[in-house]
């Protein structure tokens, strides 16, 4: 189990306990968190799903593979610490993880 | 003064359904919502059916688009298990299988479409399965466990074809018999199809093309092969029909509401009927991209017109018109659709499809219609951004390889 918090664009956040071997996406759907679409589901096949991860967390979630980087390549407002959450695993160590949520993944 | 409350009734617990309830109360809707589903089972994901779940990666609980007690959290009465049996447009009430008839204010179909059905000799014999619901793909991954299984798919369509392409990763045969000349035919472009056909083949897979079916042969009632026209038959111990899907839309006929290959709606995914809405697989809609209106069978589909009818009810602005877009998981091949190729009046290849990382672009007076993109992610989401801008391209820097997708959109 890992507390996730999500921090929509406004500010508002919203905690949640998500079971670990979910994705970060998975978590966020099934608390159906505004601001994460995951038109696909998972598949790394929309780009929808798109969030910052808090900087001292960004090693931990792992390292992008080259499907996600060129489409977050294509997503609006990308920044260093963009990442796609259906590509982030939820393991005990991201327990406390802070992932903030752009204005829109459309 | 408060707001009179409005009664949303759902008929249908699909993608589409589903995400209409989700996004209602993601948006503050607080009004009641009735959501009423054939199935047993709350709304959840199809798509992974003949893909990552036929194979066993993933499992029934992570295919539900929410947790069940999503719905008693957020006051959602949710009836499975129930048909819907007629609308009444005067009285404003849904007849039901059982129980009392449910009144409302605002009512939303999203009751999909169904597999269509080949009415042949042999149809009905066990083994004979079709891919729509997660109680097929039970049937279909039950009758491709253990040794010597060989799975005859009719029809070469995306599901067709994905299922096949599972049976192999499980260890089992699998035949592909397609009526047309070529897989996808309807659906793709030929170099699109020559390559999975190709690819397919060398993973196994055999195909049998411009073959016609004429039945299925059993045995103690248990199919055990697929007769085709020219007198061969097609040894086999389950037989998938992947021939397409027809919209539900009989309780919406029923009722009156316009209807032409599904229920017709406008840009709001309102029916003829204004207190009535219809999303999904199940509407005949406005692409106002295309200046037509189409019939599509998408998740992005589903969604989209879920987050409009919850925009109108919540009264937020309705979201700018979306590229359509389709994506198909085959091997370790990633197949993202954008667009439709409608009136395109040239094709260009970039990459190699010897490399199986390629796309193919459409294009219309020099403007991207659409893209097909086969392990190609720039070359997808730079193609969705082009179709929505209808910028023209230089088909010179499309082709170029060593121009990035960024600066061809650029």
């Amino acid at each position: 189990m890992a507390k996730i918090t999500f921090v929509e664009h406004n500010g508002k956040e919203h905690v949640v306990d998500a079971k670990s071997g979910l994705t970060v996406m998975e978590a966020a759907v099934k608390n159906n968190i505004p601001g994460i679409d995951a038109d696909c589901g998972g598949a790394c096949a929309c780009a929808t799903c798109h969030v910052y991860v808090a900087q001292e967390w960004l090693a931990k979630t792992g390292t992008q593979s080259a499907m996600e980087e060129s489409m977050l390549d294509f997503a609006e407002n990308v920044e260093s610490n963009s990442r796609l959450s259906c590509q982030i695993k939820i393991s005990d160590e991201l327990d406390g993880l802070i992932v903030n949520l752009p204005e829109s993944q459309h | 003064m408060t707001d009179p409350v409005v009664r949303v009734v759902i008929i249908g617990a699909g993608h589409a359904g589903g995400s209409v309830v989700a996004y209602l109360r993601q948006y503050g809707f607080a009004g009641p919502v009735t959501l009423i589903g054939e199935e047993p089972l709350a709304p959840y994901q199809r798509p992974p059916l003949s893909k990552a779940w036929l194979k066993g990666e993933a499992d029934a609980e992570s295919l539900m688009l929410k947790p069940l007690s999503f719905y008693s959290e957020n006051q959602v009465d949710l009836r499975l298990g129930v048909h819907a049996v007629a609308i009444d447009r005067v009285a404003k009430t849904v007849a039901l299988s059982e129980g009392d008839p449910v009144a409302y204010d605002v009512l939303v179909l999203a009751t999909g479409a169904r597999a269509r059905r080949l009415t042949l000799p042999g149809s009905d014999l066990k083994g004979v399965l079709e891919l729509r619901t997660a109680a097929d793909a039970e049937k279909l991954k039950s009758a491709l466990e253990g040794q010597g299984k060989t799975l005859a798919v009719v029809g070469g369509g995306y599901v067709g074809l994905e299922a096949a392409a599972s049976a192999r990763a499980l260890g089992a045969q699998a035949v592909v018999i397609e009526r047309e000349s070529r897989v996808l035919a309807r659906v793709a472009c030929e170099p699109l199809s020559n390559f999975f056909q190709t690819y397919h083949t060398a993973k196994g897979v055999v195909f049998e093309v411009n073959a016609g079916v004429e039945g299925f042969e059993g045995k103690d009632g248990a199919v055990t092969g697929v007769r085709l026209a020219d007198g061969r038959t097609i040894a086999c111990t389950a037989a998938l029909v992947g021939v397409g899907a027809i919209p539900n839309d009989e309780i919406a006929k029923a009722a009156g509401l316009e209807c032409n290959n599904g229920v017709v709606v406008d840009a709001s995914a309102r029916t003829s009927d204004l207190a009535i809405f219809a999303v999904g697989d199940l509407t005949q809609r406005p692409l106002p991209l295309y200046e037509r209106s189409v019939r599509l069978e998408s998740v992005p589909n589903a969604l989209e017109q879920a987050k409009i009818v919850a925009c109108v009810l919540t009264g937020r602005p309705l979201p700018a018109p979306e590229v359509p877009w389709f994506w198909s998981d085959q091997y370790d091949l990633k197949l993202q659709i954008a667009g439709m190729p409608f009136d395109a009046d040239q094709i260009i290849i970039r990459g190699d499809p010897a490399n199986a990382k390629f796309a193919i672009f459409h294009l219309k007076q020099g403007c991207v219609q659409a893209v097909e993109a086969v392990n190609s992610a720039p070359e997808f989401m730079a193609g969705k951004q082009l179709v929505a801008s209808r910028k023209p391209v230089a088909t010179a820097k499309l082709v170029d390889m060593s121009i990035s997708m960024k600066d061809v959109a650029a």
